[in-house]
Formats: C-alpha cells, structure tokens, sequence
C-alpha cells in the first residue's frame, strides 16, 4: 500500500471451468460427416474447435460468439458438418438481475481476463430500473484520451481522508470484497477472495465469523468484521488489522437478525465463533448496546482504544433516513460509510425481506451523498457503495451517482462458478462447493483455482473502468465521484425533435 | 401480558405432486449408462429419492431437483440438459404469477416463511405493491429488542368504528353509546372464491380455518346454512342487496354483508333495527366513483366498508374471475385513493377500511395497509393453498385436475392455517424492520413506506439529457 513504489498487478493466467462441460450461450454440433479439414480450426477466432491427433473437437463451445461471429464455421465448413443453435440449459440459469448473458460474461471475464467480445450483454442486466436503466454517455467516435497508457489512470482510492492518525489506506481498484463469514462459504472461497485482494492492492472482509487463522499471513489486506452476534471478535483480531468493519444492518436482510443454520455449524465453524456444533446462531438485530449516535461513537471509541492506526468502516443498508445514518456515523469518527443495497447478499434471507425491505442501493447513494456536500464533509469520508454491483459498468454508475468506491460479493461468486439457484442454504449447502462447509462439497473448489479465476475478473474490471474513464476524458476515478452528468436513465431521456 | 396470538403450524403435505420450474432432464442419444450423474454425483440424490432406475435413464420432470447443473456439467459425454418445465409457466395468470402459485403451495404445505439465499433477483420494481418498499430503522429501535422483540409485536386490529372522543354529563357518566368493536387477532379476512371446486367438506375445513386463525370467512347467506352452528360466530354472510325480512340473517353471526346499491341504506336500516349488535359492512366496488361512494357510506354510519377488486358494482355477477371490476395491479392506488378521501372528510376513524383482491402475498398485507387499509381480505389464496394453479377448468364446466372437492375439512384447514401462519410472521418481520409495534399503526403510515413514482423521479428525473454527437453505453 506504500505509494512510494508503483503498485505492479498480476498478468491474466487463463482459468477455464472446474467442471468438465462449461455452459455457454451456443451449442454447436459436428456430424459424421465432418473430414477433419481443420478449416474450423483455422477461421474461429475464439478457440472454440481443437484439433488432435487428426481428429477435430469442439473443445470451447462456451466461447462460441453465435451469430456475432465475423467468420462462422457452420458457414465455412466444405461438407456443412456443423450446426450452432441456442443452449437449451442457458434458459434456466440467472435471473432479472443476473441475467443469463451477465452470468456467462462474468465467467468469461474469470477466465480470460478480458471482458468478452461479442455474443454476449456484459454490460447491464434486466432488472428494468436502476442500473440497467442507466447509461454512460460518451461522445460519439471520440476515444477521448486514447494517446494515454492504461498505466497512467489513476483507479486508486484512498480510504483514510480524515486527518488523523489512522493509516493512510488506499487500495489499487476501486473496489473490495464485501463481508462473506466463515461458516456462510467454504475456507477455500474465503481463502480465494483473500488472495485476489492481496494481489490486486485492495482488501476482503472476514464478513461475522471471525478471523480465521488461515488469513494471517494476508493480515494486511483484511477488513474484520464487528456484528452483532460478536461472533469471533477477539482483541487479537482487532489489532491485526488496518480497517475494522461494524456492521449494522445488511442489505439482504435490512431490520433482521443474521441466522446460520445448524447443518453449516461444523466444528471448525463453532470454534471460531465460540458456539456449539449442529445449534443454529443467531446474531441479532440491532446492536442492544447501540440505540443513538452517541452509542455509535462510543463504539468507534473502542476499536480506536484498542488499535488506533484502524480505519473504522460502518455498514448500514438503506432506510429512508439513510442520508442522516452516514452524516452520523462520520461525526462519531468513522472514516468509511458502506451502503449495502438490497439486491445482494450470498446468505439465506427471507424473501419478503430482500425484496421489500430499504431501498435500491441507486437511490441510496446519491441521497448520502447530496446529503454530504451539503454538510461539507463529503471530502472527510470515504462513500463505498455494495449491494448489487456486478459489472464494471455497474462501478462506473453508482460512482457516477456519488460512491468512491464500491464492495463486491455476489460477483465474486459467479466468478467462481456461482450459477444463483440460490439454494445456498438448503441440504448440505451450495452444491458446486462455494457456500458450503460440507468436507466433500468443499473440495470441489481449490484456491489456488479461485484465486486466479478472481483476479482475472477484477483485471478484467479494471481494464474496462480504465476504457471508460479514457472516453470521459478522464485521467483518475477520483473525477468521476458525484458526476451524474456522465449518466441519463433510459426512462427520463428527452427526445430532441 | 395478554395472552399471545400463536398460529400453531405443521406439515400437512401435499396431495398431488407440485408443479416445479426445474423442468425435463433429458438424456440425449449416445448415453452410455454409466451413472455417474445418477450415482455419484446428484448433491441431492434426487435419483435415490425418486426411486428411478438409473439404467432406464427416461426423461423426467422433477420437482425435487434443484437446478444445480452438476449432473449437466459433469456427463462425460455432455449428453445431458434441462429446461422449464413447461407446465410450470403455464400456471396461473398475469397476477397469480407460477413463482407466486408456487410460493404459496410451500407456505400452505409446510407453514413457514419462504427463504432463500443469494440477493434478491427479481425486477427492479413493478405495477402495484412492487412499487412500493418498506422502510427499516438502522439504530434506534425502542420498539424492538433483537430477536426476542418479536414476541411483543401485535398484528391485531380492530373491525368497525373508533370514536373521536367521549363525552360525559355533569355528573361525569358516558353520554350516548361506545359503538361495538370486534377485534381480530390478524388483519386478514378469508372469503370463499367466486370459482373453484368447492364442495362442503371444503366449505367447512375453511370455516374450521378461520376458527382456528380468529377471523371471518366471508360467504353468501345460503352457504352458511350449509354449517354447524359453532362456527356462526366466525362467519361473514353477504346478504341480498334487496333483503327485506330480517329474519333471513343467520342468528350468531357478529358481522353481515350488503353490497351496495342505491337503496343500501334502506336495506342497512332493516338489519340495524332488528338487530342492533351486528356490525354491518358494505361492499363497494373499486371502480369509477368509489371515493364518492365510501365516503357516504361511512358518513351514513356503516361500521366497515370492503372496497372490493373482485365483485363489479352489486355483487352479483361473480361467477368468473374474469368479471372482476379492477385490475388487482392497481389495488393499491385505489385503497390510497379511498383513504384520502375518507382522511379529508374527517371520518376516517369512524369505519374500518377492508380491502380485497390483489393480495397474493404476504408483503402485499402490509403494503395494502400502509396504503391505507386497516385489513385486507382473500380469496383466491384459500383455492391456491389447496394446490389450485388458477387453471379455471371448473368455471367451464371441467372437472377439477387437482380435486379439490375431495380433499377431508382437516386437510383443507390445515393448509390454510399454515398459509396465513407463515403471511403472520412475515407481516411480524416487516413490522418489526419498521419499528412498528401494533398492526393498527401500520394503516396509512406511508412514512415508513418508499414509492417508485417518488423516488426514482427524485433521483433520476434529471438524467435525461445528452448533448448530440454523443453515444450511450
């Protein structure tokens, strides 16, 4: 984190699917009649057919583009061996929200580390508001600062703008990985995301379980967290750390308790968090010794008492007065607010509660930060905004609309090969080994896999915010903080005739 | 401490098979029967569990698969896929959406409150109630401590009217009349669907449901006839718009209903004359005119108006779903409407506001009441818990694929009693993000309500130019 010499990141190392078949949006077919020409082979730009031993594969039919492709082997082909057609199974992934195009350009990006080419939407979903209703507005056919190297954009965010003497905190993206606890994954997603964070110059919350031993050696790269159950809080912990994480409320579930199931309580769970195998745990809500702002302070106060270099973070989620919460939690001394939205979360939650309960993270955001400037604080505190963000241009909006920065969870997941059937919670957990702390499930995932699939997609993230940002004109993300103007919503957009 | 309002729940299982959205797994041609999908790899050893033959590899519409994919992921010969089940996205209609059909098939089978993990994924917001969203208080709670506060939070409210304020003589006795109240321990009433296969067991395991649950089943005068006198006081006849002798009114009950009509208040008088202990509810449709209407029937002393999307002006064409008088969408624009209207003629207090149709969710109960109703009423959910898919078979003449007449009162009570357990304690967890302690406080309180039309033309409204010459991306 020392500025004083140039942060290098990683390179991209291609890392295709754990699983055998990848999912992709096409489907390709080779018949009998197929003589191994090798004419495929040669025309596909995407690496989709391999050739071996004389005998020809469809060896990538995930990267097949479709009907995008410039130079269409199904067209090319001499005796017409090859058919495409539609991923009858690419129906029943995703949601509105990830849709299924998101969610095959994110494994894409984990990968590649490129966003992809064609074929795919990777810039918004369909949720029909919010973010996919919102565009970046750039000026046509300019590549504004193309003469510029990537290296020279400044995507950097300082998280520490109080003049104190906490640590002088900036991480390399903007962006960290959101609070996901022990016990609600595996140790071996934990241990990805960690990773990644320490490989691309930014952080990972431990999220309530604590603090597992298996993080130390990443000390300076982790954000723990302080909930309401206390769950693995020592005084350890705390002084380990550079930025400590309370959490008030979150955004999947805002005004409700936290509630791990029995069946992920296994020993290495209950040890950390100091509660009995099997018994399910319930961190309450809210915090029974925070009822005012003076109570906030007070424990902001302790974390300083313990290790004063911390950086103290508070998460709240969005009420209507979420405007009032930030201006609050910034004069009792904290020095990042973190908004979390409702659309995220990786935990079980009632489903009236996600989807009624506070409002988008959208409106959140640029509520608290009107509500900052007009304070004249807003240069004192650092806005990171979580929640629903999962694209770079999902990045690039809500800093558009005022965050400094934002926090990633779900993303994170998908780059794992999260396919969101959401049944996290049910049996023995997430089925493709990510939200799981059943032994075998568990090992369907190694680290070392997932650490590489992760910074392939942030890299892949950071390209593009850096591509954005060249065609604003823009040389740093700090200019793109509150600048609405670079934005319109599809639905206010006035017709000039 | 009164004694507290439990709905005591348990499993009453399904009688048919349900209709889920993960659809066909099929195996493709080349399928080598090695079983390794089947044997080794399904998380949820759904072959096991169905008692399929892993060699006959047959097409099959699960409902206990759970879309993970590892089974189409894994086939070393990439020969297995799935789809949606067809028939699950033929259920139901534009309201009665299958996700929601099949929401309400769990909370009926099994009670509880529907979970889930991994963020919310619907749309961003929608017609009716899904333009609404709830607040939540970040810190300050006074009305809620943690998970225990539960217990201390109260969905009861009270049906007909409150007044504005006493008035005593001189020697400090009550002048005139408390006007009676009848509280219910939950703000949902239950009325027995225009439509369906309804036979009399079905009749009374509804009545035997809303006995149990504390409210009113709402029925025609003759239907009540059809029950054991023990659950008179749990029942809600509609009378005729045009009743003429009082003696028609089924003795026990607490609650009548007449829909209105140009003469209600004769009919009103005759019932209040003969028996002056029964409150009186008067049915006006949502349509044109409504405002007009609830106001001058609350003005001329009706103890609850049911502003009602389901029945067109008079109550008496309710043999199809079709004929319903509202867009269930726009339930909530109206019950706003009617609120305000009642607010500026300063009789609010003086009636109790029941809305029905458009409720298919828990959420909505809370929502509707936010808008401005002090309770809401169902009927098409007491079909729906009954594993009905909305099919509308039987309002042609078919018979029912679900066989819903035959079902025992007991099965039919329970899945009901679990319906509206689990809408209790999802209304408890809404009001408990709220800070609201008492159901009576959620009516109208639209500062603990967020309304698209507000917000996202607040936040947004002023994105909406772009200079020429420019792209959007």
């Amino acid at each position: 984190m020392n500025n004083s010499v140039k942060f290098r990141f990683p390179g991209v190392v291609k890392t295709p699917s754990r699983f055998r078949n990848p999912i992709g949006k096409y489907r390709l077919n080779r018949t009998e009649a197929c003589e191994a020409c090798g004419k495929c082979v040669e025309i596909c730009p995407y690496g989709v057919h391999v050739i071996r031993r004389g005998k020809l594969y469809i060896e990538n039919p995930h990267l097949c583009v479709g009907p995008d492709c410039p130079n269409p082997c199904y067209e090319a082909c001499p005796v017409k061996a090859l058919s495409f057609g539609k991923n009858p199974v690419f129906d029943l992934l995703g949601d509105f929200r990830w849709t299924p195009d998101l969610l095959a350009s994110t494994w894409h990006m984990a990968e590649t580390g490129s966003v992809p080419s064609a074929g795919l939407e990777y810039k918004a979903g369909a949720s029909g508001g919010g973010f996919d209703k919102l565009r970046i507005v750039m000026k046509q056919g300019s590549t504004g600062l193309a003469e510029i190297s990537d290296d020279d954009i400044d995507v950097t965010v300082q998280l520490n703008r109080r003049d104190d003497n906490a640590h002088r905190v900036s991480i390399e993206v903007p962006f960290y990985g959101g609070g996901m606890s022990y016990g609600s994954v595996s140790i071996n997603t934990i241990l990805s995301r960690i990773k990644a964070a320490k490989a691309l110059g930014t952080f990972c919350c431990t999220g309530e379980g604590g603090y597992p031993d298996e993080l130390k050696p990443y000390a300076d790269h982790v954000i723990t967290q302080v909930a309401t159950g206390l769950f693995g809080v020592r005084e350890e912990t705390i002084k380990r750390v550079k930025i400590v994480e309370f959490k008030y409320a979150q955004g999947a579930k805002p005004g409700l308790g936290g509630h791990l199931l029995g069946d992920k309580v296994t020993p290495g769970v209950a040890r950390m968090r100091g509660a009995v195998v099997g018994y399910p745990l319930f961190s309450p809500f809210p915090f029974h010794s925070v009822y005012s702002v003076e109570d906030h302070k007070k424990h902001v106060d302790w974390i300083k008492a313990i290790n004063p270099q911390a950086l103290v973070s508070v998460k709240v989620s969005t009420p209507t007065d979420v405007d009032m919460v930030a201006v609050g939690s910034y004069y009792a001394g904290a020095h990042i607010i973190h908004l979390d939205g409702s659309y995220g979360g990786t935990g079980a939650a009632p489903e009236i509660a996600k989807k009624n309960i506070a409002m988008p993270i959208e409106y959140a955001v640029p509520k608290v930060h009107r509500f900052l400037v007009e304070e004249g604080v807003r240069d004192k505190v650092t806005v990171i905004a979580g929640g629903g963000v999962r694209t770079p241009h999902d990045v690039a909006k809500i800093i558009a609309l005022g965050a400094d920065g934002v926090c990633t969870g779900t993303a994170d997941l998908v780059a794992l090969e999260c396919i969101r059937c959401h049944n996290c919670e049910s049996g023995r957990g997430c089925a493709r080994g990510i939200a799981t702390t059943d032994p075998e499930l568990m090992e369907l995932m190694q680290h070392d896999w997932g650490t590489r699939r992760l910074v392939n997609m942030f890299l892949a993230w950071k390209k593009e915010l850096t591509r954005i940002l060249k065609r604003l004109g823009m040389t740093s993300i700090r200019e793109l903080v509150g600048r609405s103007d670079c934005l319109v919503h599809l639905d206010y957009i006035k017709s000039k005739e | 401490m009164p004694e507290k309002y439990v709905i005591h729940t348990t499993t009453v299982p399904n009688r048919f098979r349900a209709i889920s959205k993960s659809g066909i797994i099929a195996w493709e041609e080349g399928c080598l029967r090695c079983a390794i999908c089947v044997k080794e790899r399904c998380v949820y050893d759904v072959y096991y569990k169905r008692k399929l033959d892993s060699r006959q590899m047959i097409d099959s519409i699960d409902n206990l698969c759970m879309n993970c994919l590892r089974c189409v992921q894994g086939c070393p010969k990439e020969l297995i896929s799935k789809s949606v089940n067809p028939e699950f996205k033929e259920m139901g209609d534009d309201f009665f959406t299958p996700e929601i059909i099949s929401r309400l098939w769990y909370q009926a089978e099994t009670g509880k409150i529907p979970v889930s993990g991994a963020g919310y994924p619907g749309p961003f917001s929608g017609p009716g109630f899904d333009s609404m969203w709830t607040d939540m208080s970040e810190i300050v709670r006074p009305t809620r401590d943690g998970i225990h506060g539960r217990e201390y939070i109260s969905t009861a409210i009270d049906l007909g009217k409150t007044l504005g304020s006493l008035k005593f003589d001189q020697s400090g006795g009550l002048i005139g009349d408390i006007p009676l109240l009848v509280d219910i321990p939950l703000p949902i009433l239950l009325k027995v669907p225009p439509f369906g296969a309804i036979s009399d067991k079905t009749l009374l395991g509804w009545a035997m449901a809303a006995k149990r649950l504390g409210t009113f089943l709402a029925m025609k005068r003759d239907e009540v006839q059809k029950l054991p006198d023990q659950f008179r006081p749990w029942l809600l006849p509609v009378l005729e718009a045009d009743l003429s002798d009082p003696a028609a009114i089924p003795r026990g009950v607490r609650i009548v209903e007449i829909p209105w009509s140009r003469k209600w208040d004769k009919t009103a008088k005759i019932i209040k004359d003969a028996f002056p202990s029964l409150l009186l509810c008067v049915d006006v449709a949502m349509m044109d005119g409504m405002e007009e209407k609830a106001r001058a029937v609350a003005e001329a002393g009706a103890d609850i108006i049911h502003l009602d999307a389901g029945a067109p002006d008079g109550g008496k064409d309710t043999k199809a779903c079709d004929a319903r008088a509202y867009d269930p969408r726009r339930v909530k624009d109206a019950i706003r409407s009617v609120h305000m209207e009642l607010v500026a003629a300063n009789i609010r207090d003086g009636v109790t506001l029941v809305a029905s149709g458009g409720f298919a969710m828990a959420e909505h109960v809370a929502k509707g009441m936010l808008c401005g109703a002090d309770a809401v009423m169902a009927e098409f959910q007491l079909l729906i818990s009954l594993q009905c898919r909305m099919c509308r078979r039987c309002t042609t003449g078919l018979s029912c694929p679900m066989d819903i007449q035959d079902a025992s009162s007991k099965w039919v009570a329970g899945r009901v009693v679990n319906l509206f357990g689990a809408w209790h304690n999802q209304l408890i967890e809404v009001m408990g993000a709220m800070g609201i302690r008492d159901a009576r406080r959620l009516r109208g309180e639209v500062g603990r309500a967020m309304f698209y039309e507000d917000l996202d033309k607040a936040v947004f409204g002023s994105l909406g130019s772009a200079a020429e010459g420019f792209e959007l991306e």
